[in-house]
């Protein structure tokens, strides 16, 4: 078995870890390698870090930072934003990071994750999916970095992660936007279904409210990971807390 | 502390494992030649990604006698710790390094359980060895794999992931860490102290 992953997101621009809803009212949480080390001191599992900045400006994310943090974690990072090409992944391996997350250049050109996975190897191939309801199923949206350019994809989630697999992605993580930021619980229908259709891990993000919902997630939907974001940086969760709360509620996690 | 050289070869997160190194203490020799190799004091043979194309890497580096004649203390990570066995599965079959026999297979855990192994798992420790000094039973370490190591007399410690999974073995001067002990936290960075404490 393995413990079930807490992983804080930490959205990065000029290497300053910013919160709020993506693009709107960025306050400075600190620096990218400072609160890094925090987590990792308080027990996270892996974090990820997204350069915020790369995607909306046409550009790749800084490795400089990439690499200040590989200096300082003793635990899994993986990285995203604006990583469209095996060579820019590559760097980021280079630099120091375990793991690349693509979003919608993955959507753009599917065969990106092939050939990420030929190259470098599926566990280090993440995608990321941003998915909406719609009537009864889910949908794929991309561009949600920036409200203007936002649109669904045309395509079914399911599938699309069921695609992303086959092409060789060695996890998902799906973001369940209706969630997202609202922190009423985890999309625990949405990612149970997803679950059910993938052999390789899946790990929930959006809606993080609570411990509770953290506890809901892992029994109910079977995700290997959880990620979060606000509940963390604001201190309203703190990780020694949360692990606690749910070892005693059966829930395997590494303390 | 000790001076250590890590294979550089293009099929490794090269920098995490260097920067284990360097938090202890020690001073890190990134190469892929085959004269400092064979010179080294200690070896760290690093690797994600797939068996054949690490194989050729080295192959093509003139990398692979060094390697196996390597006299002093030599660590694999992850599918270096693979590249240690005889043979592997994967891609149809490919010859490894041939150190330790047995033949590297698809890891087939069972329903409920994904594939890759990816997270942390934790480590029942079968036999005493340097390399395991200080580090309890029990202790958690992350796991990033889609193949396993055959199960045999080389195994030191595993973990379970719908059956036993070698995450520490040994032959002679070679070790190999199935996890990655540069992201294992505490006992990661114990492990990696004890190789380099291990006597060249």
């Amino acid at each position: 078995m393995t413990a079930r992953r807490i992983i804080p997101c930490l959205d990065v621009k000029d290497g300053r870890v910013v919160k709020g809803v993506r693009f709107q009212g960025h306050a400075d949480m600190g620096d990218a390698a400072e609160l890094a080390a925090r987590y990792r001191d308080q027990g996270a599992d892996e974090l990820v870090f997204y350069d915020i900045a790369a995607s909306p400006e046409g550009r790749t994310l800084d490795y400089g930072w990439v690499r200040d943090i590989a200096r300082l974690l003793d635990i899994p990072f993986s990285v995203a934003g604006g990583i469209r090409s095996v060579d820019q992944a590559a760097r980021c391996l280079d630099h120091g990071a375990d793991k690349v997350s693509i979003n919608s250049p993955a959507l753009e050109r599917p065969e990106l994750i092939a050939e990420m996975a030929d190259r470098l190897g599926s566990q280090c191939v993440v995608v990321g999916v941003d998915s909406k309801a719609s009537g009864d199923d889910w949908v794929v949206h991309q561009y949600t970095g920036s409200p203007d350019a936002s649109r669904a994809a045309g395509r079914r989630t399911l599938d699309w992660i069921v695609e992303a697999q086959a092409l060789g992605a060695g996890e998902i993580v799906l973001n369940c936007m209706d969630e997202d930021g609202v922190r009423r619980g985890y999309d625990i229908a949405q990612l149970a279904a997803a679950r059910a259709v993938l052999t390789i891990p899946l790990v929930a993000s959006g809606g993080a409210g609570s411990a509770e919902h953290f506890q809901e997630v892992f029994e109910q939907a079977d995700v290997s990971g959880a990620l979060a974001a606000s509940v963390f940086h604001t201190g309203t969760l703190p990780i020694p807390d949360l692990k606690a709360f749910l070892n005693a509620a059966g829930v395997e996690v590494r303390l | 502390m000790s001076d250590v050289t890590v294979l550089s070869y293009g099929a490794g997160n090269v920098a995490s494992v260097q920067f284990a190194l360097e938090r202890l203490g020690a001073t890190v020799r990134l190469t892929d030649d085959p004269i400092e190799v064979a010179e080294a004091e200690r070896l760290i043979l690093p690797g994600v990604g797939q068996a054949g194309y690490a194989m050729g890497r080295l192959a093509d580096l003139g990398l692979v006698d060094p390697i196996r004649a390597f006299p002093r203390p030599l660590l694999g990570v992850c599918l270096g710790q693979q590249l240690l066995f005889a043979d592997s599965d994967e891609g149809g079959g490919t010859p490894l390094l041939d150190l330790i026999p047995g033949r590297v297979g698809r890891l087939e855990p069972g329903p409920g359980l994904p594939v890759p192994h990816m997270g942390w798992s934790r480590l029942a420790i079968d036999r005493a060895d340097p390399l395991l000094d200080g580090v309890d039973e029990g202790s958690w370490a992350y796991f990033v794999h889609g193949y396993l190591c055959p199960d045999g007399p080389a195994t030191l410690a595993r973990a379970d992931y719908g059956g036993p999974v070698p995450a520490v073995v040994r032959s002679a001067n070679r070790w190999g860490c199935q996890f990655h002990p540069e992201r294992s936290a505490e006992a990661g960075a114990r492990i990696l102290k004890n190789f380099l404490e291990i006597e060249a």
